[in-house]
């Protein structure tokens, strides 16, 4: 059970980990490749073939479908925390890459909302105890 | 325009990832990740409803979220959708009947309170 318990926490650390940086470099290489403007709905599929949009969309499928791989046994109230790390990383890519100018007004609102969601997810109902390290002992649901 | 997207964005971001979460929960913990496994999984996750329903949520999201992109900067339009947690917030209330707690509320918002700050 201790190694099934280590086992899950290795595949959630790695899985998150997927998930975050997925996440802000989808994000980070979707902005730039959008052009100035999206005039007609077939501008929107034409931008996504842009090479730097490709990469973007390809990074934030990964991002889906890790997210979905870790919310099938780690529950929605330990990935929201873990993952809202995310909203600084962007603001850093944004800033590193992209050379957006951030403020401070704009830094203690990201604080901001990374603690919100933080007390977001420490306040959700107590019938999610099956997560993390009790997972050894819960028998897979079974599918209706 | 800006506010316009932040509002599709965070309804169809809402709506996707409460059926995304209901999706995987009845499908079970994904445990082998060999491809054949993956493809089997994925193709049973096809048809499941909740997650199609979740992945037209999340189409929808997307273009509101490219058209974000187009008029704003990065630093913002990630920071302005996590308004996202705060409709959840009120979802759970009001339309799932669960208890809301006050630290909850707490937390919804200290998100407003965020995206307040960060669209200054």
């Amino acid at each position: 059970m201790t190694a099934e318990a280590a086992r899950l926490r290795i595949k959630t650390w790695i899985c998150a980990t997927v998930v975050v940086l997925s996440n802000v470099f989808g994000n980070l290489f979707l902005k730039r490749g959008m052009p100035a403007d999206l005039p007609t709905p077939l501008s929107y599929i034409t931008a996504l073939f842009q090479p730097w949009a490709a990469l973007g969309v390809a990074l934030l499928v990964l991002w889906l479908i890790s997210r979905m791989a870790l919310l099938s046994w780690a529950d929605l109230s330990y990935v929201l925390p873990v993952t809202s790390i995310g909203y600084v990383l962007v603001a850093l890519a944004g800033k590193a890459f992209l050379h957006e100018a951030i403020g401070a007004k704009r830094w203690s609102g990201i604080l901001l909302i990374v603690a919100g969601v933080a007390l977001v997810s420490a306040a959700s109902p107590p019938q999610t105890e099956h997560s993390l390290g009790h997972s050894a002992q819960h028998a897979p649901e079974q599918p209706a | 325009m800006t506010w316009i997207c932040i509002a599709i964005i965070v309804l169809a971001t809402t709506v996707g990832e409460v059926m995304q979460a209901l999706g995987m929960r009845r499908h079970g913990e994904i445990r082998d990740f060999r491809p054949n496994a993956l493809g089997r999984a994925a193709a049973t996750l096809a048809r499941n409803r909740f997650v199609i329903a979740s992945v037209v949520a999340m189409a929808v999201s997307f273009f509101a979220y490219m058209a974000l992109l187009t008029v704003a900067e990065l630093s913002f339009a990630v920071p302005a959708t996590a308004v996202t947690y705060v409709l959840e917030t009120i979802l759970a209330k009001y339309v799932l009947k669960e208890r809301v707690t006050a630290l909850r509320w707490a937390g919804a918002a200290l998100v407003i309170c965020g995206v307040a700050l960060v669209s200054l």
